[in-house]
């Protein structure tokens, strides 16, 4: 099946229509949830709970013997809540830094449910088989009914981040001082990081335990780089997140052997790099472009207020001074003299150039500026 | 007449495990002077201020304002943290971060809606920043951020203000601006209280003031209690400044 | 024990100590999850390689993997100098993309490729015995001794070359610059090993197990001391201990044998972590409740001292104004009673004369700050701790 095919069938075909209507309330869902969590700093606290959820997802099943996914998916929530909390702990209780808490737990966790997943494979009863798929997600697999809680949950968190919002805001910016305007910090607090352990828990089926925290980061950090609002910010990661979700089942859905996971997060990625490059207003190539115009310009000013400094001594200011001088200044070359000309701050005339009425008064003020800077 | 206090800490302890950080303070804060808090590095002087908020837990004491539980009376208190303490990248426009300065008074849920905008436009005008209003704050230099804090406290309306540093980093222009506004404000009768650190201009900026180290070593009117003694008490070393009398 | 039984055994104890080297390093230097993401990001590096080569074991494998690790380590540091995202983001941000491409490399070339998606993340530390090193019809032993032998022997010879400057770097930045030592070259030198350690690894363990092998048996040391030497030695135990252990537990459940090691790193982990005897939880919850009273009781016998007004010593005033609830005022009086510290007169309180020298004393400490002062008052305090 070709991708076109599958944009195709998106409409006729049932399975087909599940999974991207699933995929991209996901990815709708994780951007928004995921802004949150980049703003927090906690970037990798959800790799941390999303690798420490794999054990959770083994036992369950070892409890239970369903493959349910919701039951799968509790499992996954109760032991990425521990892990969360474990960090916590050591952070809290020992010298050992946040990163090395998280390094521990992730892979402490995920190597613990490795091996009771490996062992569960190899029990005789074995219908085992599809635990596989928590490791890097499958689409394919969504249902209906999964779809149906996707959206229920997200439409919670919605109504909730739409009554709480200012406060969320508030906490996320300065929590000390909404402390002091009397704000249960402690509540807010664990609302958001509940939401996206939540967010995290839903994804694990569609992105799976290895690269789920990416899908929480990239379009997040991709629509940081567009807007200075928190709101229009949160509005873009779940277009991006939104939009990497259902490209990226596309892509995998149309070829055989491919895990969702891996190549929504390629998706996510390249939105990340468009960004970080393309942005008008921090992108890295505009601020290349402004910074070499930034430094022409003030290539070009140095060497007007050398002139200005010059002519200012004469009491007719376009008295001409031999272009000569200029080669004591460092700044200068032919190509600023051409500039100055062209700007009609200066007239050249053989090898003398004058100072323009216009140039005189940009210099001056150039010279004003500069004193009430310093 | 007697004098009213603003605010009155009683027999406040704050530690950190086995690093005393407080002892014992007591301080009573009249109402309407321009306090300074000033003491050497590591002196509480800014968790003195932190605990007085209840940001930080402390072991033992308790702060009343005008008489009652602070609890009681947080609307009556407005904060001016350190300008370090936050991500200045943080998504956000100067007019949205003084509107939150309008949240305690609302409350959980409510939005702020025209009046909430009028009071913190004026607020910025106050502080000169109203050109500024749609600007994305890591955009500002440090004293225009410092400028956006003093106007998220003046949006609050409160009657007694705390800041810690809010000299710190600024150019001279906003540093003359700022001291105007909190003389204003003491002029309306409001308490200011200052975490401050540049000994010089203590006479000149404030009348009242509070020596710590990590006990509280004197408080009382700046013509009175700021002389070489209760530095030297205060900082260790002789210390001398020229009292401007 | 059959013969693969040890050798197994042996790799998984040579990839334990490989690891735990420049896992010390990793932690004390705060940078846990730059292992975290090299590991991950090796992968489309190793999988080029294994194109070129079709051998797992070759050395242009390790290079080529390497090579990824330390471009990961070089596009992370760029990312966070642009100051587009803050720092873990951009950790955040690198590794899952490098490690997709990798998996969509081996998942796109499945025929070809004798990697899969488990032996990614798990290794095949198993069927390690089976791929020898024969050198003119002479089997050598597994392949793999020789390359993770190699690779420990050369992170040995640096450890050991540059032990002096690790240790000044690691704990002195600032230090080890004026001494000449050039934090950059130690730290890519650091970074390169690491990356190697990691490829080397990567094929017996996988490559998030690599992480565990790093990271745990030096943190689960660091709870136990704070020398470097002890630190090493203590992180090889208990690397080795988890890989041998690992190893029967993994035999006897008939499971991932690295994912069983990685669960005993984190068994020990957790034992060391609560019982450990100065870090650990439970000895820290005891002596935080411990210094909570001892810190009350002084703030009280403090509080006596300032106040010489009978009202402020009254006994209901610590309810009111210190603001101490009834049970813990009143057992804070009975231990500082019980201490003779304090006489109680018609619900007054007054310090008696220990009490009072006590008190002088603690202000002294108080007010200098002094660490040899807090020893001695340590030793008093415990004369009376109840």
């Amino acid at each position: 099946m070709s991708l076109q095919e599958y944009f195709s069938l998106v409409f006729s075909d049932y399975t087909l229509r599940t999974i991207t209507i699933g995929t991209a309330i996901l990815g709708a869902i994780c951007g928004m949830l995921g802004s949150f969590a980049v703003l927090r700093k906690q970037s990798l606290l959800g790799d941390a709970i999303s690798h420490a959820s794999l054990p959770g997802i083994a036992i369950a099943f070892l409890i239970t013997g369903t493959k349910d996914t919701n039951v799968l998916l509790l499992g996954a929530l109760i032991s990425g809540l521990i892990g969360a909390f474990w960090i916590r702990g050591i952070v809290k209780n020992t010298h050992l830094k946040t990163d090395t808490a998280l390094g521990l737990i992730l892979s402490v966790f995920f190597g613990f449910g490795m091996l009771l997943l490996t062992f569960i494979q190899k029990m005789p009863n074995a219908n085992q088989s599809g635990l596989d798929k928590f490791l890097f997600g499958q689409a394919a697999t969504l249902l209906i009914s999964d779809v149906w809680f996707m959206a229920i949950v997200t439409g919670i968190c919605l109504v909730v981040l739409f009554l709480f919002w200012k406060e969320f805001k508030l906490l996320l910016f300065d929590a000390d001082y909404a402390k002091t305007l009397g704000f249960n910090t402690k509540f807010i607090d664990a609302l958001i990081t509940s939401f996206i352990v939540l967010a995290i828990v839903l994804g694990l089926q569609t992105v799976g335990v290895v690269l789920m925290s990416a899908m929480l980061l990239a379009p997040a950090a991709a629509a940081r780089q567009w807007t200075n609002s928190l709101s229009t910010m949160i509005i873009l990661a779940a277009i991006f997140g939104m939009l990497s979700g259902v490209v990226g089942t596309g892509i995998s859905a149309s070829q055989s052997n491919l895990s969702t996971g891996p190549v929504i997060v390629l998706v996510a990625a390249i939105f990340v790099v468009f960004s970080f490059i393309f942005s008008p207003s921090r992108g890295l190539l505009f601020r290349q472009i402004r910074f070499l115009k930034n430094r022409r310009d003030l290539k070009l000013h140095k060497t007007l207020s050398f002139m200005f400094d010059l002519v200012k001594t004469h009491e007719d200011k376009s008295h001409p001074h031999a272009v000569k001088i200029l080669n004591n200044f460092q700044g200068y070359t032919r190509g600023t003299l051409k500039k100055l000309e062209e700007k009609e701050y200066i007239k050249v005339e053989g090898k003398m150039w004058s100072m323009t009425e216009e140039g005189y008064q940009f210099a001056g003020n150039l010279y004003n500026q500069h004193i009430e800077n310093e | 007449m007697e004098t009213k206090y603003a605010v009155t800490v009683d027999d406040l302890t704050v530690a950190y495990n086995y690093k005393p950080v407080l002892w014992d303070i007591d301080l009573s804060i009249p109402e309407g002077v321009l306090m300074a808090i000033v003491g050497p590095n590591g002196a509480g002087k800014s968790t003195l201020i932190k605990s007085i908020l209840g940001i930080i837990n402390p072991i033992a004491g308790s702060v009343s304002v005008y008489g009652k539980p602070y609890d009681k009376q947080r609307k009556l208190v407005a904060y001016v943290p350190q300008k370090g303490s936050v991500d200045w990248d943080f998504p956000t426009t100067a007019l949205d971060v003084v509107m939150m300065g309008t949240y305690g008074s609302l409350g959980w849920i409510k939005r702020p809606g025209s009046t909430q905008k009028k009071a913190a436009l004026e607020a910025l005008e106050k502080v000169g920043m109203l050109p500024f209003k749609g600007r994305q704050i890591s955009q500002l230099s440090g004293g225009q951020q410092q400028r956006i804090f003093l106007a998220r406290a003046l949006v609050q309306n409160a009657s007694i203000y705390f800041m810690d540093e809010p000299f710190q980093g600024v150019d001279a222009t906003t540093e003359i601006a700022i001291i105007n506004i909190l003389k204003e404000l003491r002029k309306a009768g409001k308490t200011v209280v200052v975490v401050h650190h540049d000994l010089q201009t203590v006479p000149e900026y404030f009348d009242w003031v509070t020596f710590l180290n990590v006990k509280k070593i004197a408080t009382g009117p700046v013509k009175e209690i700021f002389n070489d003694d209760n530095l030297t008490k205060t900082y260790g070393i002789n210390y001398k400044v020229s009292v401007q009398q | 024990m059959s013969s693969a039984q040890i050798e197994i055994q042996l790799i998984a104890s040579l990839v334990a100590v490989a690891c735990a080297i420049p896992g010390v390093f990793l932690v004390l230097r705060k940078m846990a999850l730059i292992s975290d993401a090299i590991s991950h990001s090796i992968l489309p590096g190793l999988v080029i390689g294994f194109f070129i080569t079709h051998d797992l074991n070759s050395p242009l494998l390790i290079l080529m993997g390497a090579l990824s690790g330390i471009l990961t380590v070089v596009l992370v540091e760029y990312i966070q100098k642009t100051k587009l995202v803050k720092e873990d983001t951009a950790i955040g941000l690198v590794f899952p993309a490098l490690f997709s491409i990798g998996v969509l490399l081996i998942a796109k070339n499945a025929n070809d490729v004798h990697l899969d998606v488990d032996a990614v993340l798990l290794g095949e530390l198993a069927f390690a015995p089976f791929d020898r090193l024969l050198i003119n019809d002479v089997d050598l032993g597994p392949k793999s001794v020789w390359v993770i032998g190699t690779i420990l022997l050369i992170t040995l010879s640096l450890l050991i070359a540059f032990f002096k400057e690790l240790k000044v770097s690691t704990f002195d930045t600032g230090l080890a610059t004026a001494l000449g030592f050039s934090p950059i070259v130690l730290h890519y030198g650091l970074m390169s090993v690491a990356s190697v350690t990691t490829v080397g690894a990567f094929d017996a363990v996988g490559a998030i197990l690599v992480v565990a092998l790093m990271i745990a048996p030096a943190a689960t040391a660091y709870l136990l001391t704070n020398d470097l030497k002890k630190m090493l030695i203590l992180s090889i135990i208990f690397g080795v201990f988890s890989a041998i252990s690992g190893y029967w537990v993994a035999h006897w459940l008939d499971a991932s044998i690295s994912g069983s090691m990685t669960t005993m790193l984190g068994l020990v982990f957790l034992v060391v972590y609560l019982f450990a005897p100065n870090k650990g939880l439970i000895s820290v919850v005891y002596r935080n409740k411990q210094q909570q009273k001892e810190v009350q009781l002084l703030t009280f016998l403090l509080h006596l001292n300032n106040h010489k007004e009978e009202s402020e010593r009254h006994i209901n005033h610590l309810n009111e104004h210190i603001n101490w609830h009834k049970v813990k005022a009143k057992s804070v009086v009975e231990l500082a009673e019980k201490n003779n510290m304090i006489v109680i007169d018609n619900q007054i309180i007054s310090l008696t004369e220990k009490g009072k020298v006590f008190t002088e004393k603690a202000i002294d400490y108080i007010i200098t700050n002094d660490d040899s002062k807090i020893e001695s008052m340590k030793k008093d305090f415990f004369l009376f701790r109840g």
